[in-house]
């Protein structure tokens, strides 16, 4: 069954036609995603040629391309000036789910559509994320599909290379759905959400949570665990040689002060039950024992 | 003219005031909430974070709803939360929805106000304030820029920053090159976990080179990297993901070709994912006398850890 994602999905792009996804719409044909359609008002009517002889037809609007195909997913790779109002067409043509892809989205537009998203009712991934995979079903977004494999492991995390490392060091024991959220201030997607998700899940069996300094999203996420997950969770942070005040690369792992510290987010997790790995190999340790013990 | 270790090249000069109340206002972006919040306080210029934690209702916190901003109702709403004595909350809201426009208008991620002042003769005035700005929003804001102090930057920071490089310095001896932000994070913590058996050897920066590791972007990072005299031992850390480690591998062999004798430090090489072993038979087959490819993340950290503390 897995989590927003399933082999059923069928999945239009946003901005298809630019290099970014042109490239990504290749890669996930490849890895067995259902693409309905493109999106570009300047090139509607149109149909694009991908490598094993599949030909993708190019809509005018996500509206026309949900009517003509039943989409229900798009995933969003417009440059950040314009993902503001890509992502509030989707909303607006009753998009149940949107992947936002783009990094470098001005946090203030994302704050404007999560608003707006919201109140329609639609779920957001991202932006600035590497999308979500069921491996073996679907892959939207960025994430090689090809280093990993379907099994009962649930991951959700903020980094996409730490998703990428943790999805090949478990790749034997595989994966029922990987969600990279995202590392901007705004995403709208939470790991509440995904742990919420994954614990509803009956294909998972266990959860693997990526956090990193900045905010208080772990923090949450452990109490979340503590009062409703009964799946065993294994978690990494990153971050804990991040020096104050200064930004590594992603808008949200920001340290300032003592709250949102790595150390303060891994002693939470720890209190809620979570078993806590010192490097990303140590974790993917830890989840193998506890399904292999099991 | 120096402050507390920072440097300052440019001064503004304001008149002065004749203050007779100190006040605090804010409007920043709640991440947990994913939505705006306003605080304001009628008791300002003291530390409001004490303010905040020993007399929690002495501070306003209003959220505000990112569809509609502070409008006038809202700013009406913050100033009666926060106490405002009525003759005052009419001209407190004007400049409430003043500061608002300035975080609306210039893509703030914050806008803060302490102390926002009540003079003797009667007006309001934003004294002393702090504003953070939105790099991601710097493409519809061609004047930010200029507002940076490029002269506090690290020099190494600034040689980073020119050659498109996303570096931070560090402190310790071990160089650190990786490919994404999650992965160089994780990178430095891994590498003091080892180096504490090495008599605490530590991460000397945050270097990510992205996803597209080309011989280009692999050769200006050694650069900056290898200029820095603190570095003893290079830990270059990539995950093929997309990019293949036969582009990686053949990445670190042009960069150390291009350098040539100018890469003098030792470097441990840890590829893994897409094409792994064939990037690891490039770098063997080039059997440069620097390079030590270790399989695992944990155990090519404890190796560069090894190095720099041999080198120390």
């Amino acid at each position: 069954m897995a989590i927003f994602l399933t082999a059923d999905s069928k999945v239009v792009v946003q901005g298809m036609t630019g290099s970014e996804g042109m490239k990504h719409t290749t890669r996930m044909l490849a890895s067995g995603t259902q693409i309905v359609g493109g999106v570009n008002p300047r090139k509607a009517g149109e149909q694009v040629d991908f490598p094993g002889d599949v030909t993708i037809p190019v809509f005018g609007s996500v509206a026309d391309a949900m009517a003509a195909t039943g989409a229900d997913v798009s995933v969003v790779f417009v440059p950040p000036a314009f993902t503001k109002a890509a992502v509030i067409e989707a909303v607006d043509a009753g998009m149940p789910l949107i992947v936002i892809i783009t990094e470098g989205v001005p946090v203030a537009d994302t704050a404007e559509f999560f608003a707006y998203a919201q109140s329609k009712g639609t779920r957001l991934i991202g932006p600035n994320c590497p999308g979500l995979i069921t491996p073996g079903q679907s892959n939207v977004g960025i994430t090689p599909a090809t280093i990993t494999g379907p099994g009962r492991i649930g991951l959700v995390s903020k980094s996409g290379t730490l998703t990428y490392q943790m999805l090949f060091e478990l790749r034997d024991l595989g994966f029922s759905t990987a969600v990279g959220i995202g590392g901007d201030p705004i995403v709208g997607t939470t790991h509440i959400d995904c742990l919420e998700a994954f614990e509803n899940d009956p294909d998972t069996a266990a959860i693997v949570m990526i956090g990193e300094i900045g905010g208080d999203a772990e923090e949450r996420a452990a109490a979340y665990i503590k009062e409703h997950v009964t799946k065993p969770v294994v978690g990494y942070v990153a971050g804990f040689e991040a020096p104050e005040g200064k930004t590594m690369g992603h808008a949200g792992a920001i340290v300032s002060g003592s709250a949102g510290t790595a150390q303060a987010k891994k002693e939470a997790l720890e209190a809620a039950g979570v078993k806590v790995g010192k490097t990303p190999s140590e974790t993917a340790r830890l989840m193998r024992e506890i399904l292999t013990a099991s | 003219m120096d402050i507390k270790g920072h440097t300052v090249h440019r001064v503004m000069i304001a008149a002065g005031a004749q203050i007779a109340e100190e006040y605090y206002f804010s409007v920043l972006l709640d991440r947990a909430e994913r939505r705006y919040l306003a605080m304001c306080s009628v008791e300002g210029g003291m530390e409001i974070e004490q303010l905040a934690v020993e007399r929690p209702d002495a501070l306003a916190r209003v959220a505000v709803d990112p569809l509609v901003g502070i409008d006038a109702a809202k700013a009406a709403e913050i100033v009666a939360v926060a106490n405002f004595p009525e003759d005052l909350r009419g001209p407190v809201a004007d400049v409430i929805q003043k500061l608002w426009t300035v975080y609306a208008e210039e893509d703030a991620t914050l806008v803060e106000v302490n102390p926002l002042v009540r003079t003797e003769d009667g007006s309001i005035v934003a004294l002393d304030g702090k504003v953070t700005l939105d790099e991601n929003a710097g493409f519809r804001h061609a004047d930010h820029e200029a507002l940076e102090d490029k002269a506090a930057a690290d020099p190494l920071e600034a040689k980073a920053k020119a050659l498109d490089l996303n570096y931070v310095k560090l402190d310790g001896a071990v160089g650190i090159i990786g490919n994404g932000a999650g992965l160089v994070m994780s990178t430095l913590d891994v590498v003091a976990y080892a180096g504490e058996q090495f008599g605490g050897v530590k991460p000397a920066n945050f270097l990510d080179i992205g996803g597209g590791a080309s011989a280009a972007v692999m050769a200006n990072g050694l650069d900056v990297i290898l200029n820095d005299p603190q570095v003893k031992s290079v830990f270059v850390n990539v995950f093929g993901g997309i990019t293949s480690c036969i582009e990686v591998a053949n990445g670190i062999v042009g960069a150390l070709e291009t350098l040539g004798d100018e890469a003098s430090k030792p470097l441990v090489v840890r590829l893994d994912g897409n094409a792994v072993e064939e990037g690891r038979a490039i770098l063997a087959a080039a059997n440069h006398p620097l390079v030590t490819i270790v399989e695992t993340m944990d155990g090519a950290a404890a190796k560069a850890a090894e190095l720099a503390a041999a080198a120390a």
